[in-house]
C-alpha cells in the first residue's frame, strides 16, 4: 500500500512542477510533509540543501530520499518512476507531433519566436548562479563580493571560450581551484 | 542495427556522465546537453536543439529528465527516450541513496563545502559561454523581433521572476500572430 503512495504523491509532483526545480520545491514539501508527514520540517530542508550539493533534479533527489526513508530501495524505485513517468508521456507526445509537423509554417513561426526566449531563460539561470556564488545571501556590494569565484569564473570562461576545453573538466577544476585558494588563504 | 545500438550506447553514457557531473538545476545539464550532442556528437543541429529545449521546459517535470526524454526520442525513439532517462536518473540515485544514510558529515564537511562553492562559478561561466554563443547567432539574423524577443524574456523570467510557463506562452503567442501577419502581406 505504502508504494501506492509514494507512486501517486510523487506522480503529481512530476505532472504538475512546471519550469523547473525551483517550482516543484513547494509542490514536494506539501505531498511529503504536509499531506504524508514522511518528513518533518527539518528533514525537508535537510533534502532541500543535499539536493543543491549532489547533481541532478531536486523531484528526482526527493523521490529517492524519501522512497528509501519510507520504504527501502524498492519505494526509492517506485517513488522515481511515479516522478518521471508523467515528463515520459507528455514530452514524448509533444516531440513526436514537433518532428512530424515542424515544417508546417504556423509551428516554424512559433519556434522561431521561442527560440531567442529560451536562449534569453537559460541566461537568466546562468547569472542567478553567478550571484549566489559571488553574493550569496549577501546585498549585491563591492564589499561583499567573493573575489576569489569571480577571478575563477573569469578564468573558466577564459578556458570555455579560448581553448575550447571540456566544460565538466572546466567546473571540476573550478571546484579544485577554490579548494587551493581556500587553503592559501587560510 | 549495430549503428542504432552505438547511438543507445553512446547517448546512455554521455547523459550518465553529464547527469554526475551537473550541479545546479536543469539548464545546467541542458547546456552540458548541447555542448555534446551538437558540438561533439553534431547529432542535431543548433535550431532544432532549441526547439528541443524549449519542448523540455514547457512540459511538466523535471528539466533534466525531460531533455533527456527529447533528445532521446529525436535520435532513437522509445527506446533512446528511455535509455536517455536511465541514464539521466541513475546517478542522481545512487548518489542520494548512498549519501542519505549519513548525510550529516557530507554537508559538513569543509572540502566538500569548498569544491562546490568553486563549481558554482564553473557552471556559471558554462552558462555564460554557451549563451554568449547562441546570442551572438540570434544577433547575426538582426532580426528586430527576435531581438526585442530575447530582452523581453530575460527581463520577465530575471529581473520579475515569472514563471517560465508563462513567457513561453506568450512568445508562442508572438510566434502566432507574426505568422498570421506575414502570410497577409504574403498574400497582397
Amino acid at each position: 500500500m505504502i508504494y501506492l503512495y509514494l507512486f501517486v504523491s510523487f506522480l503529481q509532483v512530476g505532472m504538475f512542477s512546471f519550469g523547473g526545480g525551483y517550482a516543484a520545491m513547494p509542490l514536494i514539501q506539501e505531498q511529503v510533509v504536509t499531506i504524508h508527514h514522511w518528513l518533518d520540517i527539518s528533514e525537508f530542508t535537510d533534502l532541500v540543501t543535499l539536493s543543491q550539493m549532489t547533481p541532478g533534479p531536486i523531484s528526482i533527489n526527493a523521490a529517492t530520499f524519501v522512497g528509501i526513508k519510507i520504504a527501502g530501495i524498492p519505494g526509492a524505485i517506485v517513488a522515481t518512476g511515479g516522478c518521471v513517468l508523467p515528463s515520459c508521456v507528455i514530452v514524448m507526445i509533444i516531440a513526436k507531433v514537433y518532428l512530424k509537423y515542424r515544417k508546417m509554417g504556423m509551428l516554424q513561426g512559433i519556434l522561431n519566436a521561442l527560440r531567442p526566449a529560451v536562449i534569453a531563460m537559460i541566461a537568466s539561470a546562468g547569472i542567478s548562479i553567478l550571484i549566489t556564488a559571488f553574493w550569496g545571501n549577501a546585498a549585491i556590494k563591492l564589499i561583499n563580493t567573493n573575489w576569489s569565484l569571480m577571478i575563477i569564473f573569469v578564468i573558466c570562461f577564459a578556458l570555455l571560450q579560448k581553448l575550447k576545453m571540456n566544460p565538466i573538466g572546466v567546473m571540476v577544476f573550478a571546484g579544485i581551484m577554490k579548494l587551493g585558494l581556500s587553503f592559501l588563504q587560510r | 542495427m549495430k549503428n542504432k545500438k552505438s547511438i543507445l550506447r553512446k547517448l546512455f553514457f554521455s547523459c550518465l556522465y553529464l547527469s554526475t557531473f551537473t550541479f545546479g538545476g536543469g539548464y545546467v545539464i541542458v547546456t552540458l546537453m548541447k555542448k555534446k550532442f551538437v558540438d561533439d556528437y553534431h547529432w542535431i543541429d543548433e535550431n532544432e536543439m532549441l526547439d528541443l529545449v524549449a519542448i523540455a521546459q514547457s512540459s511538466p517535470g523535471p528539466i533534466a529528465v525531460n531533455g533527456a526524454i527529447v533528445i532521446g526520442y529525436k535520435l532513437a525513439g522509445i527506446l533512446g527516450a528511455v535509455t536517455a532517462i536511465l541514464g539521466t536518473i541513475i546517478p542522481p540515485f545512487l548518489i542520494i541513496s548512498v549519501i542519505s544514510v549519513g548525510y550529516h558529515s557530507f554537508s559538513d564537511s569543509y572540502f566538500i563545502s569548498q569544491i562546490l562553492e568553486g563549481m558554482q562559478a564553473g557552471v556559471g561561466a558554462v552558462i555564460a559561454s554557451v549563451v554568449y554563443e547562441m546570442g551572438v547567432g540570434i544577433a547575426q539574423e538582426k532580426d528586430k523581433i527576435s531581438l526585442l524577443i530575447m530582452a523581453g524574456a530575460f527581463a520577465a523570467s530575471c529581473v520579475y521572476k515569472i514563471n517560465v510557463v508563462y513567457i513561453i506562452i506568450v512568445c508562442g503567442m508572438i510566434g502566432v500572430i507574426r505568422t498570421f501577419l506575414s502570410k497577409k502581406g504574403g498574400e497582397k
